[in-house]
């Protein structure tokens, strides 16, 4: 028994630390071992700020629009019984089956020079593509049903007494969401949140079709450690992907909190 | 049956149909159509402009047959490769105590956070010939990085999670009587795992494995970086839409992004109803 045991143990753990750990470890090594000086000098030249500064503008425009959006999904999907409401959650779950460099190609087929709206934006001159607005879009796309996915259960969990008993005592519907409906849902909520910015500020395909990968203008952090490794700007590559690495270990660390909370609070 | 009567006796406004469409429902429904709907139906409409046999000349053509080979059959091993290890991973995180175990379990979902660029990076390095795992293959003339090999563990790497926090749950709520039973009715080991402990299991596991293919089919961003991405040897076809795109082949990547995306469809039903099996399992 005790020899199995530890065979199993062994052998799963050998499995991550090959697969994953081992990996995930050596970019931050490659990042230190010449020294912190090298670390600092890649990650503060100007193309890796205006990266930092196109990833932050991104997530800080997708992640509120979807947090909006999947509160909104969320409560329909939880209080609603209408025909297709299944067919409702699985168009909300496409974006994870669909490919990102698909879902990028949609959107040059939408919003690109020979697009569907192609013609009006060059009258408009709005620039879609190869821009920040195509690159908000795609991310929209691909994060769209975190926040929807992580709300539903809590929203079906807790169920509709105490909003309707809020009601029958005369309060608003913004009165309902803000003192009922919020208060229950928040952790599930944030995590939601948690994910929708992780894979904001993470994301590749999809980015990397639109933004066109134009480095110190375009390129989000993401694009800047691909396009550095190929160009051999090795330190610069791993400068950032330390940077990166970091914002998944913080977002691990308050996704384990959350996760404690949810635990507490439905005991 | 008071909710009833209450609302019976709210008086009735007379309302324009549209003015009692609420805002969740416009905001759901307006948003997903321009953000998901709208880019669907520009790939099939411009998928529907292409002659039928052009369309499938290119979705035929060798360099095209070649990418599927390459995508789906390692994403296909990987994820059944995924199936076995990743069950193991959850039996292992619920069932035992060893040190480390909490902090292990929590970064089994480190694919999910990390961008996936960064994972290509470290696979690349890891794995190429000087690498920190790579140089133990290298002498016996193994090249894991920029080959084949290179997608499959990249492949690996961001399907992971999926069977492991799919499993976890469902191990974690099953009973242990029913084992213990097993035991002392004489059943071995093997037959208790056979017969009590793996068919519950096996619709969760399944999900899994469908949920980690779906997602190592659409894989780009570590593929592009841990492959040498040569047609005929180690493109895949996310890759092979991005290059046409760069090309501007709008006809040769559409084509391609069709299949993908009607294949995508495909998995996402199998995986719904995979779903619904096992919450039909679940409640028996």
């Amino acid at each position: 028994m005790l020899r199995n045991k530890l065979v199993l143990i062994v052998v799963a753990l050998s499995y991550l630390f090959l697969v994953l750990f081992i990996p995930a470890s050596t970019v931050f090594y490659e990042a230190f071992h010449r020294g912190i000086n090298a670390f600092v000098a890649a990650t503060t030249s100007r193309e890796f700020l205006q990266a930092v500064k196109m990833t932050i503008i991104i997530a800080a425009i997708a992640v509120p629009l979807n947090t909006f959006f999947g509160l909104c999904a969320a409560w329909v999907i939880a209080r609603n019984q209408f025909r297709g409401r299944a067919l409702l959650i699985s168009i909300i779950d496409l974006p994870f089956s669909v490919s990102p460099v698909v879902a990028g190609l949609m959107l040059i087929l939408l919003y690109g020079r020979n697009g569907w709206f192609g013609n009006w934006l060059e009258i408009a001159g709005i620039k879609v593509i190869f821009a920040l607005p195509g690159m908000v879009i795609a991310t929209l796309f691909v994060t769209l049903p975190f926040v929807a996915r992580e709300v539903i259960p809590v929203l079906e969990e807790m169920g509709s007494e105490q909003e309707e008993a809020a009601r029958t005592l005369g309060a608003s519907d913004w009165q309902i969401f803000w003192r009922v409906i919020l208060p229950n849902i928040r952790w599930g909520l944030l995590y939601g949140v948690l994910l929708t910015n992780a894979r904001a500020m993470g994301e590749f395909g999809a980015i990397a079709v639109v933004s066109g990968g134009i480095i110190g203008k375009t390129a989000t952090l993401p694009i800047f450690v691909e396009q550095a490794y190929k160009n051999y700007q090795t330190e610069a590559a791993f400068g950032a992907a330390v940077c990166l690495g970091l914002l998944a270990a913080v977002t691990l660390i308050l996704k384990e909190i959350l996760e404690r909370r949810t635990a507490i609070a439905s005991k | 049956m008071n909710q009833i009567t209450l609302h019976q006796f709210q008086p009735r406004k007379s309302q324009k149909w549209w003015t009692k469409i609420s805002l969740p429902w416009t905001v759901t429904v307006s948003y997903l159509s321009l953000i998901l709907l709208l880019p669907i139906a520009a790939l099939i409409s411009k998928s529907l402009t292409l002659e039928n046999a052009e369309f499938w000349q290119i979705a035929s053509s060798p360099i095209a047959l070649s990418a599927y080979e390459v995508t789906f059959i390692t994403a296909l091993i990987a994820s059944l490769i995924n199936g076995v290890m990743g069950t193991l991973v959850a039996w292992v995180l619920i069932r035992y105590e060893f040190p480390g175990r909490k902090i292990i379990d929590a970064a089994v979902d480190l694919p999910f956070a990390l961008p996936t660029s960064v994972a290509g990076l470290a696979l690349a390095t890891a794995y190429s010939d000087k690498g920190l795992i790579g140089q133990f293959f290298a002498p016996f003339g193994i090249k894991i990085a920029f080959t084949r090999l290179g997608i499959f563990v990249a492949m690996l790497l961001i399907s992971l999670p999926f069977v492991v926090r799919t499993l976890q749950p469902v191990l974690q709520e099953m009973e242990r009587e029913l084992e213990e039973a097993a035991w002392s009715l004489g059943a071995s080991q093997l037959q208790t795992f056979w017969r009590v402990i793996l068919p519950p299991l096996i619709p969760p596991i399944l999900t899994g494995i469908a949920l980690g293919f779906s997602r190592a089919v659409g894989e780009y961003g570590s593929v592009v970086l841990v492959a040498a991405n040569i047609p005929f040897q180690d493109l895949i076809a996310p890759v092979l839409v991005f290059q046409k795109l760069e090309q501007y082949d709008y006809a040769g990547a559409t084509v391609i992004g069709t299949v993908m995306l009607l294949l995508s469809l495909v998995l996402l039903l199998g995986i719904n109803f995979l779903q619904q099996w096992g919450r039909r399992y679940a409640q028996k």
